[in-house]
């Protein structure tokens, strides 16, 4: 226990290094645009308006606007980050690729009998989705007992060589390599030759490793490119049977349906407990308790209940939903100004007539920021459930795809949630100003 | 009877410490059709709950008000409200708040439109009938809320502080509005303030409060509010009875509020 807590703390301790590492690089490059941008946008009077004329700009909010340039060379420095770090071919090269191609390197082995002999063996190294080369077909073996070997090894791989299998006494006590390229060799001791490294194992055996460059291996990290011609023969041929959009569209009609529900039920639920003492009385305690379960909490339930059907992950979403949107309401009710209910009956209005007219209305703005975070919350609980249990879906699509290491399909998936996500939350921006204009300004 | 009642109105508020606060005590009142009553008072004299009640938002916890010889159990459209801000609908137009009362009613549509015109002209808002609410100035919102009042045709129109939160400048041109109104529709209109000039200006029949129990301390009978109908107020104050009655009114509320103070300190 003490241990693991230890190590977590280590670990912890790790990831502020590294943490710090990265933030460092992102911020120097940042603060190497920014000094460019400076230069570039100095004396050209690209500023313009009241807040341009402000000297207060540090500790004044209202003048601190984001700056777009920024915005888009920020996109642009992971872009080509990712670029540098993965080999893209979209770009020069920066960090040194694995080796990939032929090579050889020599080795000298002693026999039994104490004689030395000198034989090549030539290595073959094939990119990791490229397709196996064939064996050239007559491979000289060359003079003495020690023969010529012949390696195929995939790129960032290693591969072990037995080289005394083909050589003449090479099974008979005694028989040693004792040289590489020259270099005196003994057991477990690493030398390097042209293109990599070699390994002599215990057993005397060769472990051929060739260079692995400094970029990261496509199952991490694919690059640009790659993900990019993924993302086409996905959306034309989708994966496993089902399209890209319409796991996408399965998603996203889960969520409308969720969320549609919730508000159905939460927005008058809401009302209720605004408006009436026992109705708030009795709903309390659920929603109050119900409120910080996080809605990922109840997958486990809602599978043994509902099964790994639609109607699960509805109920889930309705569930996920359903407090946010009563509470929104209730808060929207509250927020009433006690003058404009008094205008309204002193006006003669009924009690209908004062919540469809006056209650309802001046809860909206309420309501719409419970909307859009139940929304957000919606679609980021119905990626966690098809990564649970789904049949489509784009949760389902990435869990799917990590079981095969597809991490470009993963990224895909990841990087149209993303989209996706941002693109509700801006939809609902848009009718919040169109709906509600007063919001703030009342 | 025609005209407000107000027969002993006690109003006595419990604290959660288990004390009593007499906001209002015996309060007898007699309102007539047409007539223009400003309440002043210092802090917690009990004016508001006053007009709350008249309104019909609060029940006393004695006593009885009758309006027009029917007793006042709960609002009504016959009592017009105008607040001091954030009463406006901020969801509708200048036209729709105007024309919300006679909405309610079912009035049809047309009779609506004509009778918010006729407003919006009277309270000088002809050209901003499809404004919204939170795109007008603060005195513009309450010629608004008079408009929604009087859209109604109330029997009398309370005023709690409705000029409360306008700049010197505005109020005073509001003042002139509020004097025409009542001159033009000839409604009752109780009118409550912090101001004892506006007290003065905008009362035919003046009320000072007393606080602790809350209770009517002295009445005036004033001939300024008749004077400023269509002239000038700042002629109205310089008129020679004008200056001495603010002063009296003045040091008389002076005095209360010094009375709380010490009594506050000694408690």
């Amino acid at each position: 226990m003490i241990q693991e807590v230890f190590d977590v703390i280590v670990t912890t301790l790790r990831m502020v290094v590294g943490i710090t590492l990265i933030m460092a690089v992102f911020l120097l490059v940042s603060l190497a645009l920014s000094f460019l941008y400076g230069l570039y946008s100095k004396g050209r009077g690209m500023a313009k308006g009241y807040t341009s004329l402000k000297t207060v700009t540090f500790g004044d909010e209202s003048a601190v606007t984001a700056n777009r340039f920024a915005s888009v060379a920020a996109v642009v420095t992971i872009f080509l980050l990712w670029c540098i770090a993965t080999g893209s071919s979209l770009i020069p090269t920066v960090l040194p690729p694995p080796f990939v191609g032929e090579t050889e390197f020599e080795y000298t082995a002693r026999n039994a009998q104490g004689d030395t002999d000198t034989a090549t063996v030539f290595v073959q190294v094939y990119g990791s989705d490229a397709e196996r080369p064939d064996k050239p077909e007559a491979l000289p073996l060359g003079e003495g007992f020690a023969k010529n070997d012949f390696v195929q090894i995939v790129e960032r791989r290693t591969k072990v060589l037995k080289a005394q299998n083909n050589d003449e006494g090479g099974s008979e006590d005694g028989y040693e390599v004792i040289e590489i390229n020259g270099t005196p060799v003994t057991r477990e001791t690493t030398v390097p030759f042209g293109k990599g490294e070699i390994f002599v194992t215990k057993q005397g055996s060769l472990s051929v490793r060739p260079s692995t460059g400094l970029t990261m291996e496509a199952l991490y990290l694919p690059p640009p490119e790659k993900v990019w011609s993924s993302f086409i023969t996905l959306n034309k041929d989708g994966y496993q049977g089902v399209g890209l959009w319409e796991n996408v569209f399965w998603s996203l009609i889960r969520v409308v349906i969720g969320f549609s529900l919730g508000c159905l039920f939460g927005i008058p639920l809401g009302f209720a407990m605004g408006l009436n003492s026992w109705l708030r009385g009795w709903f309390d305690p659920i929603v109050e308790f119900m409120r910080p379960v996080p809605p990922l909490a109840l997958i486990p339930l809602v599978i043994i209940w509902f099964g790994i059907g639609e109607q699960g992950k509805i109920s889930l979403l309705f569930l996920a939903a359903l407090w946010i949107m009563t509470i929104a309401a209730r808060a929207g009710v509250s927020g009433v100004n006690i003058s404009k209910v008094h205008a309204a009956y002193s006006l003669g209005a009924t009690r209908r007539q004062l919540l469809t007219k006056v209650i309802l209305p001046n809860s909206l703005p309420e309501i719409f920021t419970g909307a859009r975070v139940a929304m957000g919350v919606c679609w980021g609980t119905v990626v966690a459930a098809e990564l649970v249990a789904a049949e489509k879906g784009a949760g389902k699509m990435i869990i799917a795809a990590s079981k095969f290491s597809l991490t470009d399909i993963v990224i895909i998936g990841i990087i149209i949630i993303g989209v996706i996500g941002y693109g509700i939350d801006v939809l609902m921006r848009m009718a919040e100003n169109k709906l509600v204009p007063w919001k703030g300004r009342g | 009877m025609t005209g407000l009642v107000i027969d002993d109105v006690s109003m006595t508020f419990e604290l959660p410490n288990g004390g009593n606060v007499e906001a209002l005590k015996n309060i007898n009142l007699q309102i007539n059709e047409g007539e223009l009553l400003s309440v002043l008072g210092p802090s917690g004299c009990g004016k508001t709950t006053l007009l709350n009640i008249l309104a019909g938002f609060l029940a006393p916890t004695s006593g009885a008000m009758s309006m027009n010889g029917h007793a006042i159990t709960g609002p009504h459209s016959e009592r017009g409200m105008v607040f001091q801000q954030g009463a406006l609908f901020e969801w509708m137009n200048v036209a729709k708040n105007i024309g919300f009362g006679p909405k309610m009613k079912g009035t049809p549509q047309a009779e609506i439109d004509a009778k918010v015109k006729e407003l919006l002209g009277i309270v000088g808002l002809q050209d901003f009938a499809e404004k919204m609410i939170y795109e007008m100035s603060g005195g513009m919102q309450q010629r608004v809320a008079l408009a929604r009042c009087l859209a109604n045709d109330p029997d009398i129109i309370l005023m709690d502080e409705p000029l409360g939160a306008l700049d010197a400048l505005t109020r005073e041109k509001m003042q002139s509005l509020v004097l025409d109104i009542w001159k033009k529709t000839g409604k009752t209109i109780i009118l409550i303030t912090h101001s004892v000039e506006e007290a003065l200006l905008l009362g035919e029949r003046l009320l000072v409060m007393a606080p602790r129990p809350g209770r009517v301390h002295k009445e005036y009978r004033l001939p300024f509010a008749e004077m400023g109908v269509g002239a000038d107020l700042r002629e109205v104050k310089r008129h020679p009875d004008f200056g001495p009655k603010r002063d009296e009114i003045l040091s008389m509320i002076w005095d209360m509020e010094e009375e709380i103070m010490g009594r506050t300190e000694s408690a």
